[in-house]
């Protein structure tokens, strides 16, 4: 292991309230990226279409989403500016959070057998599945880019707050993925709420419709859905609008508790799956 | 603060058997037990016996290794070897007492830990070294030697999935060769491969014991303890019970085990049973009814069981698996659903007939469960008994057909010619 020479490490039973190891986290910080790179490059070569499957996913949907509501939804005359772009800057950061958690939820379940057969943090392999999902959101990012210039859109200088979105984004999508990789240990059957759950929260989050459509007295207990406020925060940043800035600072709050509030159940019972796994 | 580097004390895991299958729960079966759970436990109390039973896989473990020692861990199946391994390697916690590590560990329980098919050779070592725990810019310095010792150059670009197996090996090993830990945790990694590399596994660990690492090293295998360790431990029941130079504690221990095996009785009584409901004695008899441990094929054999006292619940069902001597199973038999004979909670005594037994020459073992099918297992005792099947010539050609060549057991068959 990565353990300073001549230092006593001991193990004993778990206490009943465990800390997170950071400096731990910080050794094993080279295993992480690791996990990353190997995460990418299988995908890439065991897919023939490899990268463009990040740009395929989000504009398929996009298009499909466009079609239904923009055309025969009358969604499009809520928007301002082109209603295919509003979708498609918002299915951006939704589609990084809903693949990155749908892969960190199912990561400690496919990890199984390293995880019976060596140490290391546990909380790695969720991580480094949504890591692997940043590629991906990068490579989609340049489309938006590509788009953007076809419909004529110029980025603003708001532009230079989208990587704190993102960072956001990330957040959210650690928090809700660190608690579905623990919880799906325990409970085999969660993976199946949480395929479900992810189609519901798509709709309660603004992708497919500005934000403006929720009542201004609902707006901060929607804001609670931390995917709100980044999602809007985001869409406003690139392609323009007004920044929504109590949804953004509400949501932003909520995934911070979230991800602690993730790690903290996660560090609790990491424990026990080698012996539950 | 000793100056040992491995520190055991007390060491103790308890695993719950039973109730539900580990890792199988569902958020509905525990919502369930949640609504159910306090009528459950209420029941339970009411009738001693009943819980899930829970089972030491480790108890009163104290061990001190000194820097430099190479300590072998012996022990029959189910001793706690792995248990151990486990917490030593701090895959699972244990449940009681601690254990002191004074260095830098590596543990391995296999080789090859976290190769992935598609990757490279190169791409491999990469990934299976952070595994263990190496950093990048060593994996970087040792790469060369890695890919030499495992003698692998040509193909070091080519995804692992079109490596033959022993190839594989050779890499896995390699990479793990190339630790340079103060305390290395061994699992039996050595009986891989051919026999020139396995020569060449066996010279990396007299060097490891040259150079002053302290290595813990569990093994089947007694040859290899004799001439690596300098101090062999054994296990059995989860307890230590014999600690002393390789030679001695190795030679008691084939004893045990040969005097176990070979006992001419066929019976066997249960030393160190988990929970107060047990099956506690077993005998297997022949078709005269005396106590055997030889049969022939063909033969007819009456296991007897007995458990001890009341059953927490009626109509249940007693099971064997039929191992064989590499402790696979290879049959298994049940008084419900195979046959329709639920047991009654008094019933304290157990009846098989089986037979004829179409089994090759060879040895083998029982195990038996005992609890309601399919829902709840009360005990189960592993190999619990061992025979032996002394004769198998069904087509009286005047040659045995054993089981170390021609599989476990033989199918009535007819030859025609067909056209």
């Amino acid at each position: 292991m990565i353990d300073p020479p001549r230092r006593t490490l001991r193990l004993e039973a778990p206490r009943s309230w465990q800390t997170l190891n950071l400096a731990e986290l910080w050794a094993y910080r080279e295993l992480l990226f690791f996990f990353v790179w190997r995460d990418v490059k299988v995908r890439y070569k065991q897919t023939v279409l490899g990268a463009l499957w990040a740009i395929i996913q989000p504009l398929a949907t996009t298009f499909a989403f466009a079609l239904l509501f923009g055309r025969l939804g009358g969604m499009a005359r809520q928007v301002d500016g082109p209603y295919a772009l509003h979708v498609f800057a918002g299915m951006l950061p939704w589609t990084f959070f809903a693949n990155a958690v749908t892969l960190a939820a199912n990561s400690l379940v496919g990890s199984g057998h390293l995880i019976s057969k060596v140490y290391f943090p546990r909380l790695l392999v969720p991580l480094a599945a949504i890591a692997s999902g940043l590629l991906d959101f990068a490579i989609a990012f340049a489309v938006l880019l590509v788009m953007m210039a076809v419909y004529g859109v110029a980025p603003s200088a708001s532009m230079a707050a989208a990587p704190l979105f993102v960072a956001g984004t990330i957040v959210a999508a650690a928090g809700t993925g660190i608690l579905f990789a623990a919880l799906v240990v325990t409970f085999r059957d969660v993976r199946y709420i949480l395929t479900f759950a992810l189609q519901l929260w798509l709709f309660a989050s603004p992708v497919l419709y500005p934000i403006d459509m929720i009542p201004a007295r609902w707006r901060l207990v929607y804001a609670v859905n931390p995917m709100a406020g980044l999602v809007a925060g985001f869409r406003a940043s690139v392609v323009g609008g007004a920044m929504p800035a109590g949804v953004i600072l509400v949501s932003s709050a909520s995934a911070a508790i979230l991800l602690l509030a993730a790690v903290r159940y996660f560090v609790q019972v990491e424990r026990r799956f080698a012996d539950v796994i | 603060m000793s100056s040992d580097a491995i520190d055991i004390h007390g060491l103790g895991k308890r695993y719950a058997i039973g109730a539900t299958p580990i890792g199988r729960a569902t958020l509905g079966e525990s919502l369930t037990n949640w609504v159910a759970g306090p009528w459950r436990r209420f029941r339970d109390l009411a009738r001693p016996g009943g819980r899930a039973a829970q089972f030491w896989a480790l108890k009163d473990v104290t061990l001190k290794v000194a820097v430099g020692e190479v300590v072998g861990i012996i022990g029959p199946n189910g001793a706690g070897k792995s248990t151990l391994l486990k917490i030593l390697s701090r895959i699972t916690a244990p449940t009681e007492g601690y254990v002191d590590l004074n260095g830098r560990v590596s543990s391995l329980l296999e080789v090859g830990t976290g190769f992935h098919p598609d990757l490279t050779g190169r791409e491999n070592i990469f990934l299976n070294g952070a595994i263990l725990g190496m950093f990048r810019a060593e994996i970087v310095r040792k790469l060369d030697a890695i890919v030499a010792f495992a003698e692998l150059e040509q193909f070091i670009d080519t995804p692992v999935k079109h490596y033959s197996s022993g190839m594989y090996v050779r890499l896995a090993f390699s990479v793990a060769a190339h630790l340079e830990p103060e305390i290395l945790i061994i699992d039996e990694v050595l009986s891989v491969g051919d026999l020139h590399f396995r020569n060449k596994c066996l010279g990396r660990m007299q060097d490891l014991r040259s150079e002053g690492r302290t290595v813990l090293f569990v093994s089947h295998d007694l040859t290899s303890v004799r001439q690596l360790c300098s101090r062999a431990v054994m296990l059995q029941h989860g307890r230590i019970v014999d600690d002393g130079p390789p030679g001695e504690v190795t030679r008691r221990y084939e004893r045990l085990y040969h005097d176990a095996e070979g006992n001419s009785s066929g019976a066997a009584d249960r030393l160190h049973p988990p929970h107060s409901y047990h099956l506690r004695r077993v005998e297997l008899r022949n078709a005269r009814g005396d106590i055997a441990s030889q049969f022939d094929a063909g033969e007819v054999m009456e296991i007897h069981l007995w458990s001890s006292g009341r059953a927490p619940e009626n109509s249940y069902t007693v099971e064997f698996k039929l191992l064989n001597s590499d402790d696979e199973v290879i049959s298994f038999g049940a008084a419900n659903p195979v046959q329709a004979t639920y047991y009654a909670a008094d019933a304290q005594h157990f009846v098989c007939r089986l037979g004829p037994l179409p089994l090759t020459e060879g040895s083998y073992a029982f195990s038996f469960t005992v609890g309601v099918w399919n829902k709840e297992r009360w005990d189960f005792w592993q190999r619990a008994v061992r025979f032996t099947i002394g004769r198998c010539d069904p087509f009286g050609t005047g040659h045995g057909i054993s089981n170390v060549n021609d599989g476990d057991f033989v199918i009535p068959q007819e030859w025609l010619t067909g056209n």
